[in-house]
């Protein structure tokens, strides 16, 4: 076992680093403001990471990717994580594995087009009354013919103001099972402005400021049979089998920020005088400091061991929910005691770390919340058990 | 034509130095290393030469430890073909001074008869300014330094170079070495996917010896010091007291 990061590694760090701090980081604080970005920034940061290789850089080779290994990829989501999300996730997008999971006619017009930066995607599975527990859904597409016919609201649903199309996921029947009856799930290519189809502004909330969600609504809205992706009733099969890393996505992306509050900590208890000393000098500080540098390592190696263990197809549902758990309390704790550290000029937006410590909170709850993460941790070691 | 680029390791310039506690130099372990700034952009600026079609070939070559691997890599997911390593010493705190390297860099020239040398103008480690016109010399070839501007105009180089006072254009003979400074170019990121095909790219390993080249040191650092910590500041109440502090210091 070595922990080493590879020559290739240390470059791709380095690359991603640099532009985050370069081209990225200039911006923050005009969004954090607007809450928006504007077009004209989002087209010149897009053709600047387009140039440096880094857009849609998780994807493979052959259709315009980077090819990077596992672990690679989430090096480059932890320094992208480093900066506001809206700004990494529109201008330096990761469309969705999801997409690589379709046709050849189905890439050609969904996975090209976001490759090239011209559109975005988004995935629309969670409804007002069904979040933690999708399965159990109501928004139905019912088979008419050849066609499907979609009802049935969607919310919280990420970016879909700028995506150009929605994976939806929608019930298209039941089962009979050992235990009950279960629903059957079908995955649906959406395309903006399909006749019954509204995207209508979402909530406003707390984290990433000018990362927006969307409701979307499906009144009567007919699909061809083509817009399926995957096969029908086999839709929670396809995510299964394409997103099953989006955990260790979100681990990552708060290990970058993490850090950056850290490193902001360490600084400024170096710099800042009370009482005649540096503040690092009183024990209530660095001992601070100690913990959370020793929990950000902790997440750290949670996250590179399950992606290394993904790379080697050995990963288990508990290892990506043990990293996702720690990785997004810790920057939660991490977020809170920076700020701490800073006195009253860590709740001023002339740093990073207030809304690093807002935006830590989401991390949280989407891509499962920590209670589901811990649902699945104990469920893989009690099962054995028969529990 | 086929370019050579001459890349060294050196500290990061981000990098807080510290001074070894017996003064024997600068301490260098576990710290964070990349290539010197300048080489950075005579690499781009060979790259650049190369889309432009005016050279077929970029050839890096670095000369130190075998850790210098790791800077040839840099300049390999830059965008030069190919990567020369010449390890001329174990330990990462000897520095090869410009001589050994210029001797080594004759015989590379040698073997690979390129049409240019682009150079940085100095590293950043111990600001020598000299391994450029040593080869010129060594050679016999043209030089142009302090290049902020380059133009390959058939046997002929036009290098605007930037002196005291202001800029001047020369026209040397090719081959020629040209040292790069500052201004030239802004090199860019090395690419995800070229870092990834980089690794697929020849990096050769040689040794000083294979040139018969020693290496080993001929200057004896006497002494390293960190600068003076500058002193506190003084704030006057006007103008005419500034003037007056300014007069008095014989400044103004
Ligand atoms: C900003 C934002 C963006 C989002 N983007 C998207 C998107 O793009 N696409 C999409 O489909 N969804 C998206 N989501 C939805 C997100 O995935 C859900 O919010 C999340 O899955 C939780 O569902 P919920 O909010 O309905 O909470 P609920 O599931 O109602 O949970 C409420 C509470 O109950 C707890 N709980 C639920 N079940 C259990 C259990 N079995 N054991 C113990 N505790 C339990 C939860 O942990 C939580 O504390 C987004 C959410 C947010 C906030
Ligand atoms: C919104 C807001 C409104 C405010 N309003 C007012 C106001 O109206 N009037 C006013 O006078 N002030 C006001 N304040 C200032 C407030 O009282 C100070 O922010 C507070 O006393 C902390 O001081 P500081 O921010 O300078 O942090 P520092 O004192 O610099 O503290 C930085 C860190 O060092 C730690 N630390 C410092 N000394 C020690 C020690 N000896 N041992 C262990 N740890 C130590 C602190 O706990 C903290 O974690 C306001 C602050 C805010 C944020």
């Amino acid at each position: 076992m070595h922990f080493a990061l590879t020559e290739e590694q240390k470059m791709i760090v380095e690359t991603t680093r640099s532009f985050v701090e370069n081209e990225l980081y200039p911006h923050e604080d005009e969004i954090e403001r607007t809450g928006h970005l504007p077009m004209e920034m989002v087209r010149e940061l897009q053709a600047k990471a387009m140039e440096a290789g880094l857009y849609a850089a998780n994807m493979p080779e052959e259709v315009g990717g980077a090819g990077l290994d596992t672990l690679s990829w989430l090096l480059y989501e932890k320094e992208l994580g480093r900066a506001n999300y809206a700004l990494h996730w529109t201008c330096v997008a990761r469309p969705s594995n999801i997409l690589l999971a379709g046709t050849d006619e189905q890439k050609e017009k969904y996975l090209v087009p976001c490759m090239k930066g011209e559109t975005w995607d988004c995935l629309a599975m969670t409804e007002p009354g069904a979040g933690s527990d999708l399965r159990g859904m109501t928004a139905t597409a019912r088979q008419d013919g050849d066609d499907f016919i979609l009802n049935g609201t969607k919310h919280f649903i990420s970016h879909a103001d700028i995506a150009g199309f929605a994976i939806v996921f929608m019930a298209t029947g039941e089962e009979d099972t050992p235990r009950g009856k279960k629903k059957l799930i079908t995955a649906f290519f959406v395309d903006k402005g399909t006749p019954g189809f509204t995207v209508r502004d979402g909530y406003r909330n707390v984290s990433h400021r000018g990362y927006t969600n969307s409701v979307l609504e499906f009144d009567e809205c007919r699909l061809p049979k083509s817009a399926v992706l995957g096969e029908v009733h086999k839709g929670f099969q396809v995510a299964n089998e394409w997103l099953g890393a989006t955990r260790l996505q979100v681990a990552a992306t708060c290990l970058g920020r993490a850090d950056r509050a850290l490193n902001h900590a360490v600084e400024y208890a170096a710099e800042r005088r009370q009482f005649g000393q540096q503040i690092g000098k009183f024990q209530g500080v660095s001992f601070k400091l100690a913990d959370m540098a020793t929990e950000l390592k902790a997440a750290n190696l949670l996250t590179w061991e399950a992606g290394w263990k993904f790379e080697q197809d050995t990963v288990t549902e508990a290892d990506m929910s043990m990293a996702k758990l720690k990785a997004t309390e810790v920057l939660a704790m991490i977020a809170d005691e920076a700020i701490q550290i800073h006195g009253g000029m860590g709740l001023m937006d002339e740093l990073p770390l207030e809304r690093i410590w807002r935006d830590a909170r989401v991390e949280r709850i989407w891509e499962g919340t920590s209670e589901i993460q811990r649902h699945i941790i104990s469920r893989e070691l009690l099962r054995p058990l028969g529990g | 034509m086929k370019v050579l680029v001459p890349v060294k390791r050196v500290i990061d310039y981000n990098v807080k130095v510290r001074v070894k506690a017996d003064g024997s130099g600068v301490d260098l372990a576990n710290v964070k290393m990349s290539m010197n700034p300048f080489d950075e952009i005579a690499v781009e600026e060979a790259i650049r030469l190369k889309e432009a079609g005016k050279a077929e070939e970029v050839v890096a070559v670095s000369i130190g430890v075998k850790q210098a691997q790791e800077t040839l890599r840099t300049a390999l997911a830059m965008g030069a073909d190919r990567a020369i390593l010449v390890v001329a010493a174990d330990d990462v705190h000897q520095d090869i001074e410009p001589l050994a390297v210029a001797k080594i860099l004759a015989k590379v020239v040698e073997e690979e008869q390129p049409g240019l040398v682009l150079a940085g103008k100095q590293a950043i480690d111990n600001d020598m300014n000299a391994t450029g016109q040593m080869l010129s010399a060594l050679l016999g070839w043209s030089q142009a330094t302090f290049a902020s501007k380059v133009n390959i105009d058939g046997d002929k180089a036009v290098v605007t170079r930037e002196v005291d006072g202001g800029l001047q254009t020369i026209k040397v003979n090719m081959p020629t070495i040209v040292t790069v400074d500052l201004r030239l170019n802004e090199p860019r990121y090395a690419s995800l996917p070229n870092i990834m095909k980089a690794k697929k790219k020849p990096l050769d390993e040689k040794t000083a010896a294979d040139y018969g080249v020693d290496a080993s040191p001929r200057l004896e650092v006497v002494k390293t010091t960190e600068p003076e910590a500058r002193q506190a500041g003084e704030i006057v109440p006007d103008v005419d007291t500034l003037v007056a502090k300014l007069k008095e210091k014989g400044i103004v």
